[in-house]
């Protein structure tokens, strides 16, 4: 592939993978250059802001949605491995501006956010892929997160890449729409529901015999968590992470 | 509290007692969530009837291919009535006066409520029957009617358990949800007779002789009833005509056999024309029971001579609402049709009941709804807004489509903004200093080298039960370390064009980025100065 045809992507890695989860945007950079893409990540971004959004705060948010247009203005494609924090960036940030009374930074806003994808919006609406080349002799569950179904609206494209994986078997998850119980600061307001929630989830997750639960970030945070706690042995991995491995690099 | 010191014959009370209290003093989500949460039989109650009614809701509105039109247009009409309240309530008061009914305007609850008590004093009886109605839960007219030595007797069914079992509903479709048969039994074996027939004491727990017990009970009450008091799903302003949809037949009771009948609702429950029900009338039965249509639909427009009751009051109550429509954003909870489905879907009231929720409103309809009819004033309408988890799936069956996930975040805006006006607590000052840290990308790079320290030091990759407040964390989960080398970091090692600018051309080969996860964060760092 030619690197004058190249397309550039910006990669919007996110707070809570920069630090919590480095893997998941390194597999993202792994496995977009590994499908001819070249990958950029803007140095100015921070975070999408969505837990000072979620939690009433929506001044302390500002600051984000701020550094966001200021790191992604020039960019064509902007991509995250978060459907979450992508959700948050394209239905809240909207709102914020709006409510701060800033019609500049809004255009800025409306116009990064129509050039913002959620990595698999990426590889199979913009790369037209399905089939990434990737390997991953493993049978894993899918927990689709609630912000991936009903904010970002990513459909069933990750089942769709994960069933091209060479080598890998996807049983389903029961009740695999109903929420982990994570919520962000939720977690920590109501700690018995949200513990709760997660322990269903977990049981769920377990009942599949999957080794691997495929699922977001924070939502891996959570259930992960109580897998762990339980020693279930069922491993956490973000479907990027998946989508890079390939035969010889194997887990 | 037992049945025997509050609802014998003989004392004060001409009806079983609620529970003392009130609900406004209810504590906070969270410690009345945690109670709920322990009682297992609550829980399986819940899980059975939440799921059942679940399924049938998802079958019979995806074998519409209307469907979402129909929500659309429900949205719409409910919109236009909200821009135009004033007027469609002038044209239903005039209507409603030209088909001979009486039209009462109420401002609170208590307006309202000495409206109706008078109204039934005038009329001379000391009863009145029933059909469910949220909006007199909604102002405590039971209560206010027993005060002036007048019982009210609730028909529907699991209003009448919840009446008899000195309760609350918990729900606001299935009121007893949080009751089983055997429950139903014994409260009924213990209490109807002390409030009329008893049942009879052979009664065990199927439904179907429960039901009769209770229509047995019942019967004497419709037939000796001289006023009747419902509410209305809709009130349609271009003809005057009230609308009643339900299940059992008691509402059709309630509604034709007394001779006077008094209807309170809420102001929001306008729609401009008697075409409306088109959508209403699809979108209602489909999203709260599960059916293609209920089984009685009554509808009347004032009163017809020789035909059903000659004296009809309508009392129109506002109790907040105008309040709630002067928000753009807040008004639209006002599209509410009451319909349940938000917390038949909703996984934090399936794990604790409506009565967590201090309102007569629970779930995520009442999250939104409650704290701006009550304000925000009271420690459990300040937590509801964050008593959910904004997992959306209460929005995308709600047949008006409320966002209701965005109007939660726009209620927690709210508290949070009257509580920085009071005082700085811990979360302000976190909140704040987070706001400032991610406001920067390098700032927010150079905080998160601290992070990987952790591990470092520690050189572990997760921990367990930590004290307070990581304790609420970790009592159930463990919690991962970040990694030694964040994102940043490693892309700086081994990305950046400005120290790699022969990578910044041509791509890497997988093998050799497989290398980098190797690279330690010192050199990293190394490589970034």
């Amino acid at each position: 592939m030619m690197s004058e045809s190249r397309t550039t992507v910006a990669l919007f890695a996110t707070c809570i993978n920069d630090v919590m989860f480095p893997d998941t945007p390194k597999a993202t950079v792994l496995l977009l250059e590994r499908l001819g893409c070249r990958v950029e990540f803007p140095e100015a971004q921070s975070c999408c802001g969505q837990m000072f959004t979620n939690t009433g705060y929506y001044k302390e948010a500002l600051g984000s949605v701020r550094s966001f247009v200021t790191a992604f203005a020039g960019y064509d494609y902007i991509v995250s491995p978060s459907p979450s924090c992508l959700g948050s960036v394209r239905e809240q940030h909207p709102m914020l501006a709006e409510w701060a009374g800033d019609k500049g930074l809004w255009r800025e806003v409306e116009a990064v956010v129509a050039r913002s994808y959620e990595l698999t919006e990426f590889l199979v609406d913009v790369l037209g892929l399905t089939d990434v080349g990737a390997y991953f002799p493993h049978k894993v569950t899918y927990h689709p997160t609630c912000h991936s179904l009903r904010v970002a609206k990513i459909g069933d494209r990750p089942q769709r890449l994960l069933r091209q994986v060479k080598g890998l078997t996807l049983v389903p998850l029961p009740d695999a729409e109903q929420c982990c119980g994570f919520g962000g600061t939720f977690s920590l307001k109501n700690p018995d529901v949200s513990t709760s929630m997660a322990a269903e989830k977990a049981r769920n997750v377990t009942s599949t015999g999957a080794e691997y639960l495929v699922t977001d970030n924070p939502c891996r945070l959570n259930i992960g968590g109580v897998l762990a706690r339980s020693k279930s042995g069922i491993k956490t991995i973000h479907l990027a992470e998946v989508l890079a491995e390939t035969e010889g690099g194997a887990r | 509290m037992t049945a025997t010191d509050l609802g014998m014959p003989g004392s004060s009370r001409r009806t079983p007692a609620p529970p003392a209290g009130r609900l406004i003093d209810s504590p906070p989500f969270p410690v009345a969530a945690k109670q709920y949460l322990a009682d297992s039989q609550l829980r399986a109650n819940l899980h059975h009837a939440t799921s059942t009614i679940r399924a049938k809701r998802a079958r019979v509105t995806a074998e519409l291919p209307n469907w979402e039109q129909l929500r659309l247009a429900g949205e719409a009409v409910k919109d236009r009535v909200a821009r135009h309240l004033d007027y469609y309530l002038e044209e239903l008061e005039q209507n409603l006066t030209a088909n001979g009914a009486h039209v009462h305007w109420a401002a609170d609850a208590a307006e309202a409520n000495q409206i109706v008590v008078d109204l039934v004093r005038a009329k001379g009886v000391d009863e009145v029957v029933k059909v469910k109605s949220m909006v007199t839960q909604e102002i405590e007219l039971n209560e206010a009617l027993e005060a002036a030595g007048i019982a009210a007797w609730e028909t529907d069914l699991a209003e009448l358990i919840v009446q008899l079992g000195h309760d609350r509903p918990s729900h606001i479709l299935v009121p007893a949800i949080h009751r089983n048969r055997a429950e139903v039994r014994e409260i009924f074996l213990r209490e109807m007779k002390l409030y009329g027939r008893a049942a009879p004491d052979s009664l065990d727990d199927e439904p179907r002789h429960l039901a009769a017990a209770a229509r047995q009970h019942l019967r004497d009450k419709f037939l000796r009833a001289k006023v009747g008091i419902s509410g209305a799903n809709f009130m349609v302003a271009e003809t005057g005509t009230l609308v009643v949809v339900e299940s059992e037949g008691n509402g059709r009771m309630c509604l034709t056999l007394p001779e006077t009948l008094i209807s309170v609702t809420g102001i929001e429950k306008v729609i401009p024309t008697a075409a409306d029900l088109e959508v209403f009338l699809q979108l209602l039965p489909r999203s709260s029971t599960g059916e293609r249509m209920n089984p009685y639909t009554s509808m009347w427009s004032g009163v017809r001579p020789g035909d059903g009751p000659q004296e009809v009051h309508v009392v129109l109550v506002d109790n907040g609402r105008s309040r709630v429509l002067a928000d753009p954003i807040g008004r639209k909870a006002l599209r509410c049709i009451r319909c349940s489905a938000c917390m038949n879907i909703c996984p934090v009231y399936e794990r604790v009941g409506g009565h967590a929720y201090g309102s007569v409103y629970p779930g995520p309809i009442g999250a939104i709804l409650t704290p701006q009819l009550r304000g925000t004033a009271a420690a459990i309408d300040r937590s509801l807004p964050f008593a959910s988890t904004l997992c959306g799936a209460c929005a995308e069956v709600c047949p008006v489509r409320i966002p209701i996930p965005d109007l939660l975040v726009h209620l927690r805006h709210r508290v949070v903004d009257e509580r920085k006006r009071s005082h700085l607590g811990l979360e302000q000052a976190l909140m704040k200093g987070g706001g400032w840290v991610m406001a920067s990308g390098p700032r927010f790079g150079l905080l998160e080298r601290a992070g990987g320290l952790v591990q470092r030091v520690t050189g572990r990759e997760a921990v367990g039960p930590l004290p307070w407040p990581a304790s609420l964390w970790t009592r159930a989960r463990d919690l991962p370390l970040p990694p030694e080398q964040t994102f940043r970091q490693w892309w700086r090692a081994n990305r950046d064009p400005l120290c790699h600018p022969e990578r910044s051309e041509g791509s890497l080969r997988d093998d050799e980025a497989t290398t980098v996860t190797s690279v330690t964060s010192a050199s990293a760092e190394a490589a970034a100065e």
